[in-house]
């Protein structure tokens, strides 16, 4: 068996080896790989930044953990944007475990802010955000378009009270606080198909200006939605993550996530090539023997 | 009339939903909205239905004993457990609730997640190969889209960003596009077919 034979064979195990290695120095290892902004991912942080204080951000999040490494650094880094920029959330979660994860970042992020921290040059002072008055947590309800529409219609329908038992109008940020139309956008983050409930049921009904958070392998499907203008902005996985990082000028979990997901990509990209280096060459061999 | 019923039902309600779409009158709103209330106190109760059947799926896996009878247990403590600390104390601020959502069910769903970067590594290895012009051209796809963040390929980084974007914009776009509106008019398609009665599929019977 020559090596191009023992190539073809290699146990599996030397893959997974190989790549944990990878990962696991990398991971401790610190240095920066360097991040270029696409467009799609620059126009939703414009649209945030843009915004007036007081102005209210939707950001349903329909994820659960097993998407956390790619979806949490988009939600804090939006979360942190929007509260030092002092817009108010609404928080929603169309996704049974999304609550979870909505709560643990509004609560970090909320942690985070009552430090001073200066981002793109402009200083931030350290302030208190609080639920119904910066944001308002809705949790989930089942049936994303039935909730998606309902919410159409006004907030109350299928949320009467927000996630802790609070009647919506008690809550002073939803004064006056209806439906989308008193919305500037939404941001959706999200590892499940809940997003085409946004695009169709969400977008396609009320017209609110949408943009995407997704997996890396979702992202992919998305773009048509992307080039229709159905959808204004596009994040996607880990490294749409760290293109808002780079953006916010704060540097977190995605940044830092990179250079093991770009260790591991070259990782797996020379496994294809040898593998593809095996196979050509132990053809060629065996069509020679079949020629002889 | 066990047939009909239903059937009346589904073409009224359909062919309202389908009208109310187009006439912003306010009571049209009204009725829209009501029927909205409605929808979703049903699908509550569906949810509720759910969570029975999963009880009595484990426990009946439970009493009779059946390969792997202690995954059911399991289910049903974690189903009980977050139940108890849902409900007492400070309902979903209860720390019991938030730790074993936090500290258990997100390591472990991470976890799970994270094993599939080293299955990928290893079927990508055995099956990306280059076998006929459809399988390299794939190959090439994957390659230059995977390698579109990468920051060591000097000057040919800008044109595998370039050449990655117009993978997405263009041919990716064309397809996916053609699949969505395929889509579209098939949930149109079968959409009628239920509300003329046609389809009777939800209904238990053909």
């Amino acid at each position: 068996m020559n090596i191009f034979d023992r190539i073809m064979t290699l146990d599996r195990r030397w893959v997974f080896l190989f790549l944990a290695i990878v990962c696991v120095v990398t991971y401790f290892i610190p240095f920066r790989i360097p991040v270029t902004v696409d467009d799609e991912v620059e126009v939703i942080y414009e649209f945030v930044d843009t915004l007036k204080p007081g102005q209210i951000v939707m950001v349903p999040l329909d994820y659960d953990p097993s998407t956390v490494a790619e979806l949490h650094p988009m939600t804090y880094a939006i979360f942190e944007h929007c509260f030092r920029k002092q817009l108010k959330v609404i928080v929603t979660s169309l996704h049974p475990n999304g609550p979870g994860m909505a709560e643990q970042a509004l609560l970090d992020v909320a942690d985070s802010m009552k430090l001073d921290r200066t981002y793109n040059g402009v200083t931030y002072r350290g302030r208190e955000v609080k639920t119904g008055f910066d944001y308002t947590f809705l949790g989930y309800k089942p049936y994303p378009a039935l909730v998606i529409l309902g919410m159409g219609q006004n907030f109350r329908l299928p949320f009467p009270t927000d996630y802790y038992g609070i009647p919506l109008d008690s809550l002073p940020m939803m004064q006056g606080v209806q439906n989308y139309d008193q919305v500037a956008g939404v941001i959706n983050v999200s590892g499940t198909s809940g997003t085409d409930y946004w695009i169709s049921y969400g977008q396609g009904r009320f017209g609110f200006p949408l943009a995407l958070g997704l997996t890396g392998v979702m992202g992919a499907d998305y773009y048509p939605y992307l080039n229709s203008g159905q959808v204004f902005g596009l994040m996607a996985g880990l490294y749409g993550a760290a293109q808002y990082e780079e953006l916010a000028d704060n540097a977190g979990p995605a940044i830092d996530g990179m250079r093991v997901q770009v260790y591991a990509h070259i990782v797996i990209i020379m496994f294809i090539i040898m593998g593809n280096v095996g196979y050509f060459i132990s053809r060629r061999e065996k069509n020679k023997k079949l020629k002889g | 009339m066990r047939r009909q019923i239903p059937l009346a039902l589904v073409f009224i309600f359909g062919i309202f939903m389908i009208f109310q779409y187009f006439v912003p009158h306010e009571s049209s709103e009204w009725i829209y909205e009501f029927f909205l209330k409605w929808a979703i106190i049903i699908g509550i109760f569906a949810l509720a239905l759910g969570i029975w059947s999963l009880i009595r799926v484990s426990v009946d896996r439970i009493k009779t004993k059946k390969l792997n009878w202690g995954y059911s247990l399991i289910t049903l403590a974690g189903l009980f457990v977050m139940m108890f600390f849902g409900f007492t104390g400070e309902g979903l601020e209860n720390p019991m609730f938030r730790n074993f959502f936090n500290h258990i069910l997100i390591p472990i769903q991470a976890t799970m997640f994270a094993l599939l970067a080293f299955f990928i590594a290893s079927a990508a290895y055995r099956a990306f190969r280059a076998r006929n012009v459809m399988a390299s051209l794939l190959l090439i796809a994957a390659l230059i889209v995977m390698l579109r963040f990468n920051p060591y390929l000097g000057p040919l980084g800008p044109y595998t960003a370039d050449a990655s974007s117009w993978l997405l914009n263009v041919p990716n776009l064309a397809a996916k596009r053609a699949i969505i509106i395929g889509i579209g008019l098939g949930i149109v398609a079968t959409a009628l077919k239920v509300i003329l009665g046609i389809e009777r599929g939800y209904m238990g019977k053909g």
